[in-house]
């Protein structure tokens, strides 16, 4: 039973971790490249569309629920598990995600190199 | 990809090392906190080593976003993996921890990973003037959101291009 709520909580994590990457990756397409629009706008102007933008609001509170229920997930299950597992997942997810609802084009390479990424940090982190 | 834009990625990795390694320290010389003592959370960010772990992950953020309004999520994430590898680094040089094999491995694998995504495009080239080496292709992912925005950043990296574009 103990296992069902620490994994659980693993998966709230997750979730909430990967809708507030892509909310906020979103977001931050939507504003443009800072780049050249601070170099146009001026500072104000970037932080007037980053501050305006709901996408990036709704990305910050699900990153802010992601971070509390990895709090009361670690006080369920142990570190060296739920860390590890919620970081790693969240690279494979976040993949299928960024694929799904933001078009991206995530080809071998990058396949790849969210797995290979997401095996590392569950071993060093594990 | 410029210089200033690897700058970024830099900063993505490098603070969100180090603002989590001085939070751990931080909240480690700061005691536990339960949902009976709230008030240690207060407590907590008047330590200085919480204060500056947080003016960092702040730093992380600011650098996070800013690397994705110009690179894929997909791009953005494991290429500021590294920054796994350097806490075991850090851990292994400066506070002579152990580092078993099993983690040289998970070192290995992070960048390897690193390596794959970084020899590939940064943006997903979608009607914009992109870096992508892919055909550019229209997608309905410009139908929901902001369109005017939309048309409005198509037009800013124009002119951004025209009067010089990257540095």
């Amino acid at each position: 039973m103990r296992h069902v709520y620490t994994w659980g909580g693993i998966l709230v994590v997750v979730f909430f971790s990967v809708v507030g990457d892509i909310l906020i990756a979103r977001a931050m397409k939507q504003v443009g490249d800072v780049h050249a629009l601070l170099r146009r706008a001026g500072l104000w102007t970037v932080v007037g569309r980053i501050l305006s933008n709901s996408n990036f609001f709704l990305g910050v509170t699900a990153m802010a629920v992601a971070f509390f229920s990895l709090l009361f997930a670690l006080s369920w299950g142990d570190v060296s598990l739920v860390a590890p597992a919620a970081a790693s997942l969240t690279f494979i997810g976040n993949a299928f995600a960024a694929k799904i609802f933001l078009h991206e084009k995530v080809d071998r390479r990058r396949w790849i190199a969210a797995v290979l990424v997401a095996a590392g940090v569950a071993l060093l982190a594990g | 990809m410029t210089f200033r834009k690897y700058l970024v990625l830099a900063g993505v990795t490098v603070f969100a090392a180090a603002g989590d390694s001085m939070l751990s320290h931080g909240m480690k010389q700061a005691g536990n906190i339960s949902i009976h003592h709230l008030q240690g959370v207060v407590l907590a960010v008047l330590n200085p080593w919480v204060a500056v772990g947080i003016l960092l992950l702040l730093a992380f953020f600011a650098a996070y976003t800013n690397a994705l309004s110009w690179a894929d999520l997909t791009y953005v994430l494991p290429a500021t993996s590294l920054g796994y590898v350097l806490l075991a680094l850090v851990a292994k040089f400066a506070l002579h921890e152990q580092v078993s094999p099993l983690r040289w491995l998970g070192i290995a694998l992070i960048s390897g990973g690193v390596g794959f995504v970084a020899g590939g495009p940064a943006l997903t080239a979608h009607s914009n003037v992109g870096e992508s080496k892919s055909p550019p292709c229209r997608t309905e992912r410009d139908k929901d959101g902001a369109p005017d925005a939309e048309a409005m950043t198509a037009n800013e990296r124009a002119s951004a291009l025209s009067t010089g574009g990257e540095r």
